[in-house]
């Protein structure tokens, strides 16, 4: 365990570069599903399209979308950017479904005594819709943050610095120390991401837990 | 740059061989019905037991969970180096890489056929008893076709799982169209890399819609509604649905 000791700092380092690169295409990821979640459950046609066209998307394996990035974009292989629109892509593929079915998911009485109310579109979708839709975002949000935090690793094969540099590197010198410490490393990261979603989704619906502890 | 990659994918060369693209690629189909083949034996009937019988219900719902964040890189290096070295020759880095790829596909069918047999209507599972089938008939008649199209999404998941993680594996030795990626990035030959990227992608999209037709084939047309141009009331589409005739009548 020495070389563990040794290299703390080093892992902590690539621990922030794996958060990052798995964290901000989930935000940019979510902002891009919701938009266009809307618009599948607004306009029934483009549901399916839209649901198969980013199926299409999730299909390409990451190897591959890291590498051919670069190309579509004009972008310089070794620029973390690829990773991080590649990621965003995953997000955007595994999100808007979810967004569509969980707007779907709240029942159309409500919507309508919004309406009644005097709710406007876009009013009613920010404060009635959306809030009741978070459960079911949520859940979907919890899935791509996980496969993101493991997919993210890959990107050491193109030499994008992560916690997957740490495989990449104990592999190259026969080490299985820090493929044992990455991949712990990753899987608890996942959780964190996991937590702290669940964290987020219980301060945002308070309305699930009022019957708690009232029984 | 495109010209490069177009040239490098239509030079006959490229495809012949032992190290061409033909050749990579049924090696790489190959690894990847294989381990998806052993997966669905192992998966498919654990998972219509658990959905059937309800046992080891915590084991399914869990397990799918916690193998989406074990990193597929990681854990095929630490195969290759833990395993590798106990054995001799291909066998050393053929068989801990297959062994991960069956390990990463169980989750998802796994779950898949799980929750297709969890899923059915109660109603559809009381009407087979009723009508006196008995526990494996029910399962064979009736859970089994409903679940159809949730093994078949598991399956097609767990095949996608495969392909790229069978990409990545070239890393530790593996043939398959991976050769072209990772040989082409350590010698910075950018033509043939993009090319064996384009080249997966393509296949990973190919095998997806050969899988979504054979579902399309095989599940029952009871459960999809695709019938022939009878029209439905559909509850979602939000119209009055038109009066029954027998209001006529009476």
């Amino acid at each position: 365990m020495t070389w563990l000791g040794d290299h703390l700092g080093d892992i902590l380092g690539l621990t922030v570069r794996h958060i990052y690169l798995a964290g901000v295409p989930l935000i940019l990821g979510l902002f891009i599903a919701l938009p266009l979640g809307w618009l599948a459950r607004r306009y029934k046609g483009l549901y399916p399209v839209l649901i198969i066209g980013t199926g299409l998307l999730y299909t390409i394996p990451s190897l591959a979308l890291f590498i051919m990035l670069p190309f579509l974009l004009g972008t310089k292989i070794l620029d973390p950017i690829n990773v991080i629109i590649a990621m965003t892509i995953y997000t955007v593929a595994l999100l808007v479904r979810t967004v569509a079915d969980g707007l779907g998911s709240v029942p159309e009485e409500v919507n309508q005594s919004a309406t009644a109310m005097g709710y406007q579109r876009v009013r009613r979708f920010m404060s009635v819709e959306l809030p009741l839709a978070v459960p079911v975002i949520s859940a979907g949000l919890r899935v791509a943050a996980v496969s993101n935090v493991s997919i993210v690793s890959v990107a050491a094969l193109i030499g994008v610095e992560q916690l997957g540099s740490l495989f990449t590197d104990g592999f190259d010198r026969a080490f299985l120390e820090p493929i044992i410490v990455g991949v712990i490393s990753c899987v608890a990261l996942a959780l964190l991401f996991d937590g702290a979603i669940l964290g987020l989704t219980r301060l945002a619906t308070p309305w699930q837990r009022a019957g708690e502890g009232s029984s | 740059m495109i010209n490069r990659i177009f040239a490098w994918l239509t030079d006959g060369a490229h495809w012949q061989g032992y190290d061409g693209i033909a050749a990579r690629l049924i090696e790489h189909l190959g690894y990847s019905l294989i381990a998806v083949l052993v997966a669905a034996l192992i998966a498919i009937p654990l998972g219509l037991y658990i959905g059937h019988t309800g046992h080891g219900r915590f084991l399914v719902v869990n397990l799918a969970g916690a193998a989406r964040a074990i990193p597929s890189l990681g854990l095929l290096l630490l195969a290759v180096l833990w395993l590798g070295p106990r054995f001799n020759g291909d066998i050393a880095f053929l068989l801990p890489a297959g062994l991960v790829l069956v390990v990463l596909a169980i989750p998802p069918i796994l779950s898949g056929a799980y929750a297709g047999v969890e899923g059915v209507d109660p109603d559809a599972r009381d009407a087979a008893k009723g009508m006196g089938m008995g526990g494996s008939q029910v399962l064979r008649h009736v859970e089994l076709p409903c679940a159809l199209p949730l093994i078949m999404s598991g399956i097609r998941a767990g095949t996608m799982q495969v392909i790229a993680t069978a990409t990545i594996a070239a890393v530790v030795g593996l043939g398959g169209l991976g050769r072209f990626l990772i040989d082409g990035l350590a010698v910075r030959d950018t033509p043939q890399t993009a090319s064996g990227a384009i080249l997966v992608a393509l296949l990973a999209l190919s095998v997806d819609m050969v899988l979504a037709m054979v579902q399309a084939l095989i599940v029952s047309r009871g459960l999809t509604g695709r019938y022939k141009r009878v029209k439905t009331f559909d509850p979602d589409a939000g119209v009055t649905p038109p009066a029954p005739a027998l209001q006529h009548v009476a």
